[in-house]
């Protein structure tokens, strides 16, 4: 068997492997008494910066109206299909309004081409990642899951403004 | 004392040992995942009951109710014998390991270990190197090929380490002239545990207790890597859970040994000068025995999650060209020390 060469000899203590193992256990002991890093997930909730791509979700305004105007362009850009919009008319100043607005939320990758599209600012990416489901059908979020209150997006609005472009 | 007696007594201090085992065991467990989380800033089990401490209980009854699977390609009977072997090496050798000293208990003289064999390290040495038959059987009555390469390195592993283990108990031996545990405890009298006087031996030994108890440096024969849980790949629910127990059963056996032999037992230094009680002293003597087993418990966790493991080549250099001659000079060492010292 050859011995190959190391690129830095070792000298004698690291040799005898005794002092460099008391070392590494004396990492591992400084570590016992560090803070942990664990969040005890149910009772210490992650807040997420607003950069944050969580479900998707509608913004409502101040007078319970969303401000989607169904014009499907996200449903167009979806790459995974899950958005789905049916279009219908409204006496109100923006005409059309979302009769049906689903995501089905187990084929949504959360991407979030659909709130760069979107010209009304109307579908944003909300904080949320607590999504569970029993079956497929409770899977496909429709618009009273969708719709969000305009103010407890104001975060990612904000950010949007700041940074889409 | 009559026969009657000896016998009740007897029943007492083993039943007494084994519950103190089965519970030492379970929350070794517990430790062993606390430690690993706490060196890696994690948290560790802490659901089950008050900051986990119900864990153990709860792993047990998982592996109890799953459903026991014996592949196709097993030799059945070895299959199922196997981890009763190891189970039962691991907790017949707590018999005569001395927790204390005698004591006076309703007028009777009562020694404080089940078995006061007088071979008792070499019925401690049989029994150890018995439990590489049940880890053996199981890599080849699997009927799988990493188990039995596990198997195979397990033997390979044994074998070499016994030896530097053998050797390193001789010197122990020379110097307390005894096989008796009792009488090894009692010639570390003072400072004058095996630690101290034959630093080299003791490395080897924990060492060589190391290996065979297949712990990380030295866990070889598992290997979770490379060999997909080595001998007991293909054991499932209670038998399983017998290797695991006994896993942790051996570790505490050999802290055990090495509180018996190299850290003076029980003894606790100049004891006799406070002027305590008789009661009092062999509550503390106890007590020490008890802390120094945890040492060492903790040691071996810890050692566990601080040293990656050797590669197969590198175990057996270590084992035959460094641990044996080392185990060698100490025997001189200890040579030189009787020689010259008359201890």
């Amino acid at each position: 068997m050859s011995v190959k060469k190391r690129k830095k000899d070792l000298n004698f203590f690291e040799k005898i492997y005794i002092v460099e193992i008391a070392k590494g256990m004396m990492l591992t002991l400084r570590n016992m008494f560090r803070p942990k890093f664990t969040m005890e997930y149910p009772e210490v909730k992650f807040e997420p910066p607003s950069s944050y791509r969580g479900r998707p979700v509608l913004v409502q305004e101040k007078n319970n109206v969303e401000r989607c105007v169904a014009c499907g362009l996200c449903s167009r850009v979806c790459p995974a299909l899950a958005i789905e919009v049916q279009a219908n008319e409204t006496e109100l100043e923006k005409e059309r309004y979302p009769e049906k607005f689903e995501i089905n939320m187990l084929r949504c990758i959360f991407c979030g081409f659909c709130e760069e599209v979107c010209p009304e600012e109307a579908i944003v990416m909300s904080k949320d990642y607590e999504l569970v489901f029993s079956n497929r059908n409770d899977a496909i979020y429709g618009k009273d899951k969708l719709l969000v209150q305009v103010e407890q997006l104001s975060d990612r609005l904000d950010y949007l403004r700041k940074f889409k472009q | 004392m009559s026969l009657l007696e000896t016998v009740i007594f007897a029943v007492i201090k083993m039943l007494v040992i084994v519950v103190v085992m089965f519970l030492t065991v379970a929350y070794s467990v517990y430790f062993e995942r606390k430690i690993s989380a706490w060196a890696q800033n994690r948290m560790g089990p802490n659901r089950v009951g008050y900051r986990g401490l119900l864990q153990p209980f709860a792993d047990v009854f998982k592996l109890l109710v799953k459903e026991d699977i014996v592949p196709d390609a097993a030799h059945k009977p070895l299959h199922t014998l196997a981890p009763f072997i190891a189970l039962f090496v691991a907790f017949a050798t707590y018999a005569v390991v001395p927790f204390g000293p005698s004591i006076n208990l309703f007028g009777y003289d009562v020694k404080l270990v089940v078995a006061d064999v007088n071979i008792g390290i070499l019925y401690v040495l049989a029994l150890t190197s018995l439990g590489v038959y049940g880890i053996t059987f199981a890599g080849w009555s699997s009927g799988s090929k990493y188990s039995l390469m596990g198997g195979i390195r397990s033997s390979a592993q044994m074998i070499s380490y016994e030896v530097s283990m053998g050797f390193s108990i001789a010197g122990v031996l020379l110097l307390s002239e005894s096989l008796r545990p009792i009488e090894i405890v009692n010639a570390q009298y003072g400072w004058m545990w095996n630690a101290v006087l034959q630093p080299i031996g003791f490395i080897t030994f924990v060492v060589s207790a190391f290996a065979e108890t297949n712990r990380l440096p030295f866990d070889l024969p598992e290997a979770e890597p490379e060999l997909v849980g080595g001998y007991h790949t293909e054991y499932s629910s209670f038998k399983f859970a017998a290797f695991f127990l006994a896993e942790y059963a051996n570790m505490i056996i050999a802290s055990c040994l090495i509180v018996t032999l190299y850290l003076g037992g029980w003894q606790i230094p100049y004891i006799d000068k406070l002027g305590l009680g008789e009661t009092l002293t062999v509550i503390l003597q106890v007590g020490a025995f008890i802390f120094k087993v945890v040492f060492m418990l903790f040691f071996f966790i810890w050692v566990r999650w601080s040293i990656p493991r050797f590669r197969y080549d590198q175990l057996m250099n270590i084992g035959w060209k460094v641990m044996f001659p080392l185990s060698l000079v100490n025997i001189l060492w200890v040579a030189v020390l009787i020689m010259i010292f008359n201890l």
